[in-house]
């Protein structure tokens, strides 16, 4: 008796690649999980839950609040991490579910296109924010915060 | 047998009852009501014992009231893992699954498993899921002469690799699996569970190749923590930590 001759396999999977990209995808999915619980949690217990609560968030409150460096650098790491976080994590669905390269790369650029610039127009409203424009109703102005910076 | 059809039942007598099977049926070559290829529900009314599992009420159909009813079982007894399908919308084996533990009261559906082409009726075609497995290397790799006698090793060391030496590769757990369904790519539960056999072997020198083989995009890293492939195991293995344990050893380069 012979063995049977064995035929080349008919599913083939395509295209190996050797790198350790998915690897750190992983690993920054966790980490920045882990950062982002801090962030957004403190954010929200802040923003929600001490003072007056949601009434409290206006103008003003947001002028307070990045009169503050802290606040600032807060706002920035937690707009970049959630944005790569979320973008990844995106990414990742696209790789499952879209079937074609075409739409997978169309999916891709639509997807980097718009992180890019939710991080860059957040990076600016943050770093050129103006407490104080001119001409501005001073009721909507954090006033305690124009007077000293003599703006008011 | 008719002399005793009156009669009370008799003591260890098996109870009977009525249960409808709900099967999710494909022909390639259609009948006279479906089409080639079409898929449709047939449901069967079915008097079964008390003791019946899945199985014996597919045998039921297939011998008595439809043959042309496909599916694929051999040993019949949970040993060789040819009769996994998805019943009641969990993947078990038929064989291993007693009717009245699925509410008989209400009709049973049994459907092929999920993410793998059907060939016809309950039969999937599971070269995909084969591939996967070939992929992975599953067969001891050593170096150095072959000893005269057997490779032993310490009970612990066994031990380190117990639960994924149980797989009968039904493919519950990778048809189970959302990623699968959704990426055929993904190498999928059972084939991770194939390579952590060997890679927590310590008689085998392969590791690092097949470690390197579940790096790929396709490979460990697609897996999402659904736990459905535990869930849906027929031997119990712990397919989703056998995974995290090949993602361990990826991050930590110890084996
Ligand atoms: C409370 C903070 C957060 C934690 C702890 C967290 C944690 C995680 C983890 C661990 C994963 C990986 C899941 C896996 O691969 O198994 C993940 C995936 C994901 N995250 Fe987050 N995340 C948080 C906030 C966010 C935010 C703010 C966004 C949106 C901007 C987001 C969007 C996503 C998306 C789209 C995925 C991919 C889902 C998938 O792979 O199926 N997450 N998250
Ligand atoms: S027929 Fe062998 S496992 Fe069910």
């Amino acid at each position: 008796m012979q063995a049977p001759e064995l035929k080349a396999p008919a599913f083939v999977r395509s295209g190996r690649s050797r790198t350790q990209v998915e690897r750190w995808s992983w690993i920054f999915m966790r980490a920045s999980g882990v950062i982002l619980i801090v962030l957004i949690f403190t954010h929200l217990f802040i923003n929600l839950l001490t003072g007056d609560g949601v009434n409290q968030i206006d103008f003003a409150f947001v002028a307070g609040k990045w009169a503050s460096p802290l606040w600032k650098v807060w706002d920035l790491t937690m707009l970049v991490l959630a944005m790569i976080h979320g973008g990844n994590g995106m990414r990742l669905l696209i790789n499952d579910y879209a079937r074609t390269t075409w739409l997978r790369k169309t999916l891709k650029v639509a997807l980097a296109t718009s992180v890019t610039l939710i991080i860059v127009l957040g990076s600016l409203v943050i770093f050129t924010f103006d407490p104080c424009p001119e001409g501005t109703d001073p009721a909507l102005l954090n006033i305690e915060l124009c007077e000293d910076l003599g703006r008011l | 047998m008719t002399a005793t059809a009156e009669a009370p039942a008799e003591i260890g007598a098996v109870e009977t009852f009525e249960v409808t099977l709900r099967v999710k049926r494909q022909n390639p070559e259609g009948n006279d009501a479906h089409g080639p290829g079409e898929e449709y529900w047939e449901e069967f009314q079915l008097t079964c014992l008390a003791t019946d599992r899945v199985l014996d009420a597919l045998h039921q159909i297939k011998w008595n009231v439809d043959g042309t009813l496909n599916f694929r079982r051999s040993c019949a007894h949970g040993v060789c893992g040819s009769d996994a399908m998805r019943i009641n919308a969990k993947n078990r084996l038929a064989c291993s699954t007693l009717l009245k533990d699925l509410n008989p009261a209400r009709p049973i559906t049994v459907e092929p498993i999920a993410g793998l082409p059907v060939l016809k009726d309950l039969i999937v075609d599971m070269e995909p899921f084969f591939a996967s497995y070939r992929e992975i290397m599953p067969f001891l790799m050593t170096t150095g002469p072959t000893p005269e006698r057997e490779r032993l090793q310490s009970p612990e060391d066994r031990e380190r690799f117990d639960d994924t030496t149980k797989c009968i590769l039904c493919a519950a757990c990778t048809t189970a699996c959302p990623v699968f369904w959704t990426d055929g790519q993904y190498f999928g539960p059972q084939a991770i569970v194939g390579a952590h056999r060997f890679i927590f072997d310590s008689r085998d020198e392969g590791q690092w190749e097949r470690l390197e083989i579940l790096n790929d995009r396709a490979g460990v890293w697609k897996c999402r923590t659904a736990f459905n492939c535990t869930e849906a195991c027929p031997r119990g293995i712990e397919v989703t930590k056998a995974i995290s344990e090949v993602k361990h050893a990826l991050n930590t380069g110890e084996v």
